[in-house]
């Protein structure tokens, strides 16, 4: 063969390129720790790529370069090139294989996924609320929590909604995000396998203080898991008991800011998503069935409770989602106390 | 001494100073009475001052006879449209129960929608796009063709002359081009540095949006100057097969492009280019504005496209069959087929909204039935193809300038045109891949990425056949700056190309959508399918089109200092992306320590604007001081080279046959066509 020489030297600079690029993004950290399972699967999948990626630089790279250096024209050479119009057994193959390629990588990909979806019939549930711009994290003890502890080696389904606008829940260390849309439920399944403190950050623009939509995250041991739980209830069990027995509208106001309700109801007499609460304690409200009724401790109680019962006049009947009926009675009459300091 | 004899850039320079005083402020009192604070420094005040100052510079320095341009009166008339539309609206509105007259910023929230539809109408009425079609309509008969004043005048009147509106098209893309930058220069230097430095959060947001969208609308514009100015050349036709709706389709960009820029004045908007609801529904009017500027604008592409389309069957040469067209002809009919038929869809996904949010139709309001994730995948339906639109011609460049520069013949060229065809098919079955973790059916999500990673089929095919072109070529020692700009397009299209397959696989795009890996990747097949070949493309027929050459060696200064600055730029997007980035925030926490690359990335972002910008100094010398050439600058074997520059008006005196291949070069004795 004419070229044999030149097919020789590209095809080792091809291996040594593609082994060199390889070695070089993989030793770039290019990716934060692995803190769950499904991170594991993940960036074993992003490695495959990777080299696949090395590979095709090299395959494309080297030939172009090599030309350049190799085959660039003498000085006062002014013919033109030999012309080699194509070549049909070629192109096929530069078709065919990397369409066989591709159907394999999306083999791959399928199964990557399914193992990363793969579930635990035994997850540990817990409900995520994401709202402008806070995340809100209800365990299934009946407490809230603004920080997201989880236990490690345990799979947990987090069941996320919002009252307003799109938010993606993300921890970059859990390599996997997803959407949480209003007016539905989404699923998020990880097994956290790293001790250790994270941040899940919203990934989906979600208005003019996206940046700061962050809230921590904590995998902790089993046993320190179970004495935080035992401990947060117990709080709320206090906290319930003094303030059924004493409500305050500083507590009120500090759930009003971190359960959501900021969201859709403002305390300035300005319009929103629900009605303001500016006035509203005691004042008569008209129902979207014509009737009306006084906004009494049992009304606002109940609107938390099942906010679709009674709707509003010209408010949205279901705008408001139902993830406030596990607050405690003296939740309740603490935000009770801060709508009555809302003249 | 007479003012009016002063030198025009005396009064130009004045006049640009009053204007931008003017418009500034003009809009920081807007913003005054909306907010009741005054701030003389607001961003968007002066930007839109300076497109303000523009205009004014443009009166100052031309004198009285700027104002009877067509370019003048159409933004005259828009002015006064928006104004009757309004008042229209208002007067609407007064005769019904409850509504409640004017809002913050003037006009109510209809009353501007209304306004600006109205405005955009009457701009083309007013700079005389529809008169034909007027007169046709009452009976009257108007000359076939029209006759263009002689100088740079003709670039600011309605031509139907397929190369002035190239110029005007590419022109205004520039334009544009600037305006995007500007913007990104803008938040890139808030970002250098972790924390909030001189924006605040919601002009940020506007700031970003419009970047997206102006930057969209520019490429749209820049493919769609080149494929005008070239197409019937290559076709060896007079003109384009519809040369009113040529004009109409250039001339309603320019009211689309006004109306995105003026969303700024109207509280801007925060939710990005992408105009996603539930967000968009709580956004400032400003989204309206942006909104109907995409809807408009929509016009273009999709009229623009169809005359091409017609113009290639119709047009073609004696001899010219399917596959004797020269390849870049191959592109633009892939991405017109593109722009065709998918237009619609972004600018139906945009009215829904605009509907919802003016009378209350609650297509995306979960509560009333309707599903936030439908706007997804209509906005996707298009925005996905939309990027084949805007690198197919790219690559067509690419393909139609190597083997010019190596004097060798394009490798395989009729799978390089099918391949074209295959990226514009498959480019419609991939649209659900941007929305994995959108909470979209789970099962789609496998189909979606077996057709994604299907679209490296073809491209494969693009670069194999550009290496088998390069293999032993005879490459030239000193490299002219078009062929600089398409060995970097390759390069950089390369990184685009290899850095999408892990967005194709389900699991590995969990971890990078709605990263800065994304950014990253997105900007280089952008800047590899695009700002690179439309670089080289001018730099290689800006002699055919104004009969001089740029300068080789402020040409090489922009090549230079813009290929390593970007290509730095977008692999440090993808790596701290990687490493937690999110796109679109307007701050990061500092603990994630990507300070030094963020002011290193802002850096390159400098470095780029900086290269463009001597782009444009070239450009303006050239014009002015550069020395005439008329002949085949770059011995091509092309039809439009085998005449003088620049082009006369109708082209060809006589039509040439197509008697051989279009990339023969180094073979005995070829030619490809007879004049």
């Amino acid at each position: 063969m004419r070229n044999l020489k030149h097919y020789l030297a590209i095809a080792v600079l091809i291996a040594l390129v593609s082994v060199l690029t390889y070695l070089g993004m993989v030793n770039a950290n290019l990716f934060p720790v692995e803190a769950s399972a499904q991170a594991v699967d993940i960036d074993w999948l992003f490695n495959l790529q990777i080299k696949l990626i090395a590979f095709f630089f090299a395959l494309i790279v080297v030939p172009i370069a090599y030309s350049m250096a190799v085959f660039r024209r003498e000085t006062g050479d002014t013919s033109d090139s030999e012309p080699i119009e194509s070549n049909t057994p070629l192109e096929i193959a530069w078709t065919i294989l990397p369409l066989i390629l591709v159907v394999w990588l999306g083999y791959i990909g399928a199964d990557n996924l399914a193992k990363i979806n793969a579930a635990d019939p035994g997850a540990l549930e817990i409900n995520v609320v994401a709202f402008q711009w806070k995340w809100r994290f209800d365990y299934p003890q009946g407490f809230s929590s603004d920080t997201l502890y989880l236990p490690v080696d345990q799979q947990v389904l987090l069941k996320m909604t919002s009252p307003d606008v799109l938010h993606s829940f993300w921890v970059p260390e859990f390599r996997v995000k997803q959407d949480v849309v209003p007016g539905r439920v989404t699923d998020y399944r990880i097994t956290p396998n790293r001790l250790g403190d994270y941040k899940v950050r919203c990934a989906e623009l979600c208005g003019t203080s996206h940046a700061y939509m962050e809230a921590p995250v904590k995998i902790v041991s089993r046993a320190e898991y179970d004495q935080w739980i035992a401990d947060q209830t117990a709080i709320a069990q206090a906290n319930a008991a003094a303030s059924a027995a004493n409500p305050d509208a500083g507590r009120g106001q500090k759930l009003y800011e971190s359960l959501g309700c900021k969201a859709c109801h403002s305390t300035d007499g300005s319009g929103g998503i629900g009605p303001t609460w500016k006035g509203l304690y005691g004042s008569a409200v008209a129902l979207s069935d014509g009737t009306s009724v006084s906004a009494d401790d049992a009304y606002l109680k109940s609107s938390i409770l099942e906010p679709g019962a009674q709707t509003v006049a010209s408010y949205t009947a279901g705008a408001m989602p139902a993830s406030f009926s596990n607050l405690t009675d003296g939740q309740i009459a603490d935000l009770i106390e801060f709508m009555k300091s809302l003249k | 001494m007479n003012r009016l004899t002063q030198p025009g850039w005396v009064r130009g320079l004045l006049s640009l100073v009053f204007g931008l005083a003017l418009g500034s402020q003009g809009l920081a009192f807007l913003q005054f009475l909306a907010t009741k604070t005054y701030n003389p420094f607001d961003v968007g005040s002066w930007v839109l001052g300076s497109v303000v100052a523009a205009l004014t510079f443009f009166a100052g320095a031309g004198g009285k006879k700027v104002f009877h341009l067509a370019l003048m009166r159409g933004l005259g008339w828009q002015f006064l449209g928006t104004l009757a539309g309004g008042f229209l609206a208002e007067f609407l509105r007064a005769l019904l129960p409850d509504m409640e007259p004017f809002g913050k910023f003037g006009f109510s929230e209809p009353a501007w929608v209304l306004g600006a539809i109205v405005g955009a109408v009457s701009f083309l009425a007013g700079a005389g796009v529809l008169t034909d079609w007027f007169k046709w309509a009452k009976g009257e008969s108007t000359p076939e063709h029209h006759h263009d004043p002689d100088g740079w005048e003709k670039y600011f009147g309605v031509s139907l002359d397929h190369k002035v509106i190239g110029v005007q098209y590419t022109f205004t893309s520039l334009l544009l081009l600037s305006y995007g930058g500007l913007f990104a220069l803008l938040f890139r230097t808030e970002l250098a540095k972790s924390g909030m430095q001189f924006l605040d959060l919601n002009v940020y947001n506007t700031l970003m949006g419009l970047h997206g969208m102006v930057m969209i609308v520019s490429i749209l514009l820049g493919i769609a100057g080149v494929m005008n100015y070239l197409v019937p050349l290559l076709l060896g036709a007079p003109d384009m097969a519809f040369p009113r709706i040529n004009a109409f389709s250039f001339w309603i960009a320019v009211p689309a492009a006004v109306l995105l820029l003026s969303s700024m004045a109207l509280g801007g908007f925060d939710t990005g280019w992408t105009g996603y609801p539930p967000l968009a529904l709580r956004a400032p009017v400003g989204i309206q504005m942006f909104y109907v500027g995409v809807w408009v604008a929509g016009w273009s592409s999709i009229l623009g496209a169809l005359n091409l389309i017609v113009s290639v069957l119709r047009l073609r040469a004696k001899g010219m069959t399917a596959f004797k067209m020269p390849i870049f002809v191959w592109a633009a009919v892939a991405t017109s087929i593109i722009s065709l038929t998918a237009t619609q869809m972004i600018g139906l996904a945009f009215q829904l909204v605009i509907f919802q949010r003016v009378v209350g139709m609650p297509f995306f309001d979960a509560a009333k039935g309707g599903n936030p994730i439908l706007f997804q995948h209509l906005f996707w339906f298009y925005s996905h193809p939309v990027v084949y639109v805007f690198i197919l011609p790219g690559l067509g460049i690419i393909s139609e300038l190597l083997p010019v520069f190596l004097r060798k013949p394009l490798f395989g060229y009729k799978w390089i045109a099918m391949s074209s065809l295959a990226i514009a098919l498959v480019g419609f079955l991939v649209w659900a891949h941007h929305m994995f973790a959108s909470g979209m059916n789970e099962y789609l999500r496998v189909p979606f990425m077996y057709s994604t990673l299907l679209v490296a089929v073809p491209t494969g095919v693009k670069f194999f056949s550009w290496v088998a072109t390069i293999w032993q070529a005879k490459i030239p020692r000193d490299m002219p700056t078009p062929l600089l700009f398409v060995f970097a397009g390759i390069f950089v299209f390369l990184l685009g190309g290899l850095s999408g397959p892990p967005n194709a696989t389900v699991s590995t795009d969990l971890h990078l959508t709605d990263t800065y890996f994304i950014v990253g990747h997105f900007h280089d097949t952008m800047f590899g399918g695009y700002v690179f070949p439309f670089f080289a493309a001018l730099y290689y027929w800006f002699p055919k089109v104004f009969a001089k050459r740029l300068d080789e060696k402020l040409g090489k200064i922009h090549f230079w200092l813009m290929t390593p600055s970007f290509i730095f730029l977008t692999l440090g997007m993808m790596k701290i992306g990687l490493l937690g980035m999110r796109r679109r925030i307007a701050d990061y926490d500092p603990a994630l320590g990507f300070d030094i690359w963020h002011l290193l990335l802002t850096i390159s972002a400098y470095l780029v604007a900086a290269s463009v910008l001597i782009f444009f100094i070239n450009v303006y010398k050239t014009l002015k001081n550069g020395e005439p050439v008329t002949g085949n600058v770059w011995n091509s074997r092309s039809p439009e080279w085998q005449v003088p520059s620049p082009m006369p008006a109708y082209n060809y005196d006589r039509p040439f046959e197509v008697v051989g291949e279009p990339y023969d070069y180094g073979v005995p004795g070829s030619t490809y066509v007879k004049m």
